[in-house]
């Protein structure tokens, strides 16, 4: 039982991943899509973790999730002009 | 003993990261879903000290930490810019 | 061979995990948006807290980093969550009909008359 859990943990985490790039791709305003892509770059974090790759891991948090989520909102504001969905 | 009660806290956790998945999915308004966000992160921090707990190697930590850090920029970046104020 | 401390640890994490399995409870079942917040922020801080204790309780020579991760995310999550729900109010999310406390609301108003009548005798 105690081996069977990381493979499921992984599962569960490949299958939340497919889940919020379906959210990402349907969904129609352009914030909620990338507060999607933000939670696929930090799902993909983990599973770089649980595939014992802790530098990947970190590079990934650091940059696919954190940096790109908070420039791409930033920019957002910035281009809409306080116009927001 | 101990390995059964990781195996059951994740299990736990596990059923607390779809609800938050779903209320992703679903949620009416970008507010709900920066919540659910925010609550897959802390799930994901615990997913992260219970695989270090597993695998023995507390180097898996350093991660956590950074994901502690990023999530309060992340939402407060999208708090920011829900305000309109960028 | 398992000691007291480490049937304590498991425990622990045993306990966190249920209070994070009851505030992904309460981020679906809860009717409006602000108790999604104070469901998810508050349960999770919590449940999070207890699972890095009892991690150091089974695992005692990880002491230091686990102690950095609680003070960041004892500083961290009441704040973020706090400034989304500040956000959600100046947005004007309507609440649902359930929830009747609005103590911000009562603050501002107050702020607003104090400022009137401070005009007035000028």
């Amino acid at each position: 039982m105690n081996e069977m859990l990381m493979p499921a943990v992984t599962l569960l985490f490949a299958v939340a991943m497919i889940g919020a790039a379906f959210v990402a791709i349907q969904v129609k305003q352009i914030s909620i899509a990338m507060l999607a892509a933000g939670l696929v770059s930090l799902l993909a974090s983990v599973l770089f973790l649980f595939f014992a790759a802790p530098d990947v891991a970190m590079t990934e948090a650091a940059i696919g999730s954190g940096l790109t989520t908070f420039l791409f909102f930033f920019v957002l504001g910035r281009v809409r002009g306080g116009q927001r969905d | 003993m101990v390995e059964t009660m990781i195996v059951i806290a994740a299990v736990l956790a596990g059923i607390a990261f779809l609800l938050a998945l779903a209320r992703f999915i679903k949620g009416p308004s970008t507010f709900d879903r920066v919540i659910a966000f925010d609550v897959l992160t802390v799930v994901s921090i615990t997913f992260i000290v219970l695989s270090a707990l597993i695998e023995e190697r507390g180097i898996y930590l350093d991660i956590a930490l950074v994901y502690a850090l990023l999530s309060f920029l992340g939402v407060i970046a999208i708090a920011r810019y829900l305000e309109g104020r960028f | 061979m398992t000691s007291f401390v480490d049937y304590l640890g498991g425990l622990l994490l045993v306990a966190g995990a249920s209070f994070l399995f009851l505030g992904g409870l309460g981020i679906v079942r809860m009717p409006d948006l602000f108790n999604r917040i104070q469901a998810g922020a508050k349960t999770t801080t919590l449940g999070t807290l207890l699972i890095l204790l009892g991690a150091g309780f089974l695992h005692p020579e990880w002491g230091f980093k686990l102690l950095l991760i609680g003070l960041f995310l004892l500083f961290t999550n009441p704040l973020s969550s706090q400034v989304l729900a500040r956000a959600a109010h100046r947005v004007g999310i309507e609440k649902s009909s359930k929830t009747t406390v609005d103590m911000l609301a009562k603050d501002l108003a107050k702020t607003k008359d104090l400022a009137d009548n401070g005009r007035e005798s000028s």
